[in-house]
């Protein structure tokens, strides 16, 4: 989240999601809100057919959602920044601006105006697709609204220029003046649940917790001193994908892997899959034998939610208890015991009575969850900031003034995906989830009740293509990239666009990430998941044997 | 405001406000069966009638607004004489299965049917298994048990957006049928609201009733919404997913994942005991020989390779406390900055 961090000065959902339903407008991009975050759906849904909000949505696919938009703009996959910029090309045109709000809150709208200048309707439809009359419709409409807030999922981040893309919907939020009011804001929303806890409680590798970084001396010492030791590491550590690439240069000799399972969730599988086995040493810690743990020289059986007291941070920065319902199967144990046994085999002691010990500790150094207690939020959870125990949490992000100051636009050129469509490759793949599974399919995938309703791999294509294929619902196709190949059943649906095929990424029996592109973001390092170039062949026997 | 007065209680209440709602208000008790807080009034089961001054018929508490002046009773025998026919009217149809009924113990219906001290069997209708065309094979129907109150297709239409359900035929042969199969999510939003036993869930049943239950709020392990929920425990078994209607960013909704995706947690290829490799093959490990050789191993590294050549990951899945422990022992115990996670993904 790295874009919203250089625009406001913090990365996360600046606004409670009940808040829609007091927006004018809401805008939802590269994000497929009804499958991934089913009950913020559901508000969403709530705002148009109760309070007659109007919802923009901007998105390749044709999602559930746009059965509720009063507009939907579907530009080419991977052309984000285009059509953004299409769009405060002509709400500054219109002078739909908020004029005084961007004297007063923000910086470098100059360079911001000078930038988007040439992209009028007409060239952004060229790059993008988006019909010229439909842009300037959906301009007009954002433009009014007062208030008016935007959502967007990976749909926006998992691109090349996924921190550019960010940067660029920061631009249209500030443009019109909707950062720090009810109503408004710029919400990222997180896909897995902890997501906003795991960034929070620094498992990144240039930040403590709270986003404090580890190369200020001063909040190094404070670190020091509370935990005990004398001289922790200034400069900043790698991020998982140089983590894997740095072993197959013999940089990385050992990794310890909780709770992931990057060997189906990363991009180009088969690049992570020698990384794990050049490896000298593995230890994952699941609560299933994963295909990474398949590689693993120790295994340790950790627990599910369902076994463990703790918390997880929603994407609304709420901090909620998680409790332990039943005792942990076999010897499995929690996470937490785990690593605390360990660190003690290293002669390091952590010493917890219970989760909320070390809540304890987080709080003496996490300014941002200084207030939150067990007790506090034993009831209901409380959105952070909370600097004190007299503090009620803060559910709206920048009120008074951006987390940075000045909130900060950024000029920002529309730059092509790595790797587009060619003669060879003529399609494009893009990869996502569906309702019914969660991620690797570790946890949805093991009971009967969802792959009663979704139990197989189901790639989506559009009639047209169907024709062209000579394919029809239900048969296999090999799905091939420059990095692989899998064979795949099909199912014909208006829902991608001509030229597009959209492929889960739940199933290990086609782990869709084998074709992926381990091209990355420079900022935020997220690969680019969404666009890549494949070909489609239908299978001869439409078996898929 | 408006003020009027409800047994004798002298009540001001905003414009708009339903009876019932200005009686709750007043600490005034009206039965109800199809009135939900989250939905619109339905008004279809007649049990929150009451009286108005200078009106010949009573009307329905839920979905009649107040006016100034009005005088209301909500309790007299004639209206519980006719309460009490309505109750016996759907008794007619519905078998009191109870014991073997999954609501047992926390019906709405059962609930009445006590308090109204209804004894005897009413249940005259033969019955008949008629086939279930409800939209989800996560979801039975048990036509016999249905009241018609249409909760389900009210929530399933107002919360969801969705209007998957509908009622469907008429007098004895009517009941809640898929309208829009396709639109039905799985959600189970129409279970919540349910206030009798007419829908339950399908991956079990007779796994502990409502009162030896123990129910546990916690927070949803798959999204980043973050739904709050009760998981069900009877006999350290997980036997089903509630929630509470005011509780969370959820209100009482879940989506298909938190209500029904809790079978992997009791699944026979969870891992129970640490395995260490040995010659590419799995062997089963004491947590003492498991920990020591990491730690061993670990070490060693670090020795000969520095810190930066151990690199580790922690989870999205796991806690808080667990992700700072982590990047404690990553950054304190082992000391580099080699600490990620895939939310980037
Ligand atoms: S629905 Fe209620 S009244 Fe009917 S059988 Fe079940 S528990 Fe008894
Ligand atoms: S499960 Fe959800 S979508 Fe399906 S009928 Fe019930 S309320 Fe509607
Ligand atoms: S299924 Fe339940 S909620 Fe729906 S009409 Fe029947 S009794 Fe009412
Ligand atoms: S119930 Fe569904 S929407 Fe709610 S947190 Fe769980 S997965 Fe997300
Ligand atoms: S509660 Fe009023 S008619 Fe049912």
């Amino acid at each position: 989240m790295a874009g919203l961090a250089t625009a406001f000065g913090s990365g996360a959902m600046t606004n409670p999601i009940a808040d829609v339903l007091k927006s004018e407008v809401i805008l939802v991009t590269g994000s497929n809100i009804t499958e991934n975050h089913p009950i913020f759906a559901n508000y969403v849904k709530e705002a148009v057919l109760k309070k007659g909000v109007r919802l923009i949505v901007v998105d390749p696919r044709k999602i559930d959602l746009v059965d509720y938009a009063s507009i939907w703009l579907r530009p080419k996959p991977g052309t984000d920044v285009a059509w953004i910029n299409g769009l405060l090309h002509v709400i500054i045109k219109e002078n739909l601006h908020a004029a005084e709000y961007i004297k007063e809150r923000t910086e470098g709208f100059e360079e911001l105006q000078a930038c988007v200048e040439k992209y009028n309707p007409e060239y952004v439809s060229e790059i993008s697709g988006i019909p010229s009359s439909d842009l300037i419709n959906a301009a007009l409409t954002y433009g009014k609204a007062k208030p008016a807030s935007i959502m967007y999922a990976m749909g926006i981040t998992q691109h090349i220029t996924g921190t550019d893309n960010v940067k660029s919907l920061a631009n249209l939020a500030m443009l019109c003046g909707n950062v720090g009011l009810e109503g408004g804001g710029i919400n990222p929303l997180r896909g897995q649940n902890n997501v906003q806890g795991a960034c929070d409680l620094g498992a990144l590798p240039n930040v403590f917790t709270g986003y404090q970084p580890v190369a200020n001396d001063e909040v190094k010492q404070k670190f020091e001193k509370t935990w005990g030791v004398d001289s922790l590491q200034s400069t900043v550590g790698l991020t998982v994908t140089e983590m894997f690439n740095a072993t197959e240069e013999g940089k990385v000799k050992a990794m310890y892997i909780m709770g992931e399972n990057p060997l189906l969730s990363d991009p180009d599988v088969h690049h992570i899959e020698h990384c794990v086995k050049s490896l000298e040493f593995l230890v994952v810690q699941d609560i299933f034998l994963t295909e990474t743990a398949e590689y693993a020289d120790v295994v340790l059986p950790g627990v599910s939610f369902a076994e463990k007291d703790g918390t997880f941070t929603n994407s609304e920065r709420r901090v909620q208890r998680v409790r332990r319902a039943i005792q942990p199967r076999g010897e499995a144990r929690e996470d937490h015991w785990i690593i605390c046994e360990l660190s003690k085999r290293m002669g390091y002691h952590m010493d917890y009575g219970s989760p909320s010990e070390i809540m304890e500790e987080i709080r003496t150094v996490t300014p941002s969850y200084a207030g939150i207690t067990y007790e506090r939020i034993e009831k209901e959870g409380i959105p952070w900031p909370c600097p004190g125990e007299d503090h009620p949490g803060t559910p709206i992000l920048h009120l008074e003034r951006f987390a940075r100051g000045k909130g900060l636009f950024s000029a920002i050129d529309y730059k092509k995906p790595a790797e587009l469509p060619d003669k060879e490759y003529p399609f494009l793949l893009t990869t996502g989830r569906v309702l019914e599974h969660y991620h690797t399919g570790t946890m949805t995938r093991k009971g009967k009740a969802l792959n009663m309703l979704y139990p197989e791999l189901l790639a989506e294509i559009n009639p047209e293509d169907a024709v062209g294929l000579g394919i029809e619902s239900g048969d296999f196709v090999t799905v091939a990239s420059r990095r692989g190949d899998i064979k795949v059943k099909t199912i014909i649906s208006e829902r991608p666009d001509r030229g597009v095929i959209f492929v889960p990424f739940h199933f290990k029996e086609s782990p869709a990430n084998i074709l992926t592109i381990n091209a990355i973001d420079p900022i935020a390092k997220i690969p680019e998941y969404k666009v890549c170039a494949v070909r489609v062949e239908r299978q001869k026997d439409r078996t898929g044997d | 405001m408006v003020n009027l007065t409800i047994d004798g209680k002298e009540v001001a209440v905003k414009e708009g406000t339903t009876i019932l709602k200005a009686a709750r208000f007043a600490g005034i008790k009206i039965p109800t069966l199809c009135y939900h807080e989250r939905l619109n009034p339905i008004g279809s089961c007649r049990m929150c009638i009451v009286e108005i001054e200078g009106l010949a018929h009573p009307m329905t508490a839920c979905n009649t607004p107040v006016t100034e002046g009005i005088i209301v009773t909500t309790d007299s025998p004639r209206l519980q004489k006719m309460r009490m026919e309505t109750l016996k009217l759907l008794l007619v149809k519905h078998p009191l299965d109870c014991p073997v009924c999954d609501k047992g113990g926390e019906c709405t219906l059962q609930n009445l049917i006590h308090e109204f001290e209804i004894e005897g069997t009413i249940y005259q209708a033969e019955r008949e298994d008629r086939e279930s065309l409800y939209p989800t094979p996560l979801i039975h129907y048990w036509p016999d048990r249905c009241i018609m109150c249409l909760r389900c297709a009210t929530a399933c239409r107002e919360i969801k957006g969705l209007g998957a359900i509908d009622i469907d035929g008429s007098g004895f042969n009517t009941s809640i049928t898929a309208v829009n199969r396709d639109k039905c999510e799985s959600c189970g939003e129409c279970i919540q609201v349910c206030p009798t036993g007419a829908l339950t869930e399908n991956l079990g049943r007779y796994k502990g009733r409502p009162w030896m239950v123990n129910r546990v709020m916690t927070t949803c392990t798959y999204c980043g919404c973050g739904c709050q929920l009760e998981i069900n425990v009877f006999n350290n078994r997980i036997v089903g997913i509630t929630t509470k209607d005011d509780i969370g960013v959820n209100k009482g909704s879940l989506c298909v994942k938190g209500r029904f995706g809790y079978e992997f947690i009791e699944s026979e290829e969870r891992l129970t005991k640490p395995l260490i490799k040995k010659d590419g093959r799995f062997h089963e490990a004491s947590w003492d020989e498991a920990l020591g050789l990491v730690a061993e191993k670990l070490k060693g590294i670090k020795a000969s390779h520095g810190a930066d050549a151990i690199a580790g990951l922690s989870s999205a899945r796991c806690t808080n406390e667990e992700n700072y422990l982590m990047q404690k022992f990553m950054r304190a115990v082992i000391g580099t900055n080699n600490i990620d996670h895939c939310a980037r993904l």
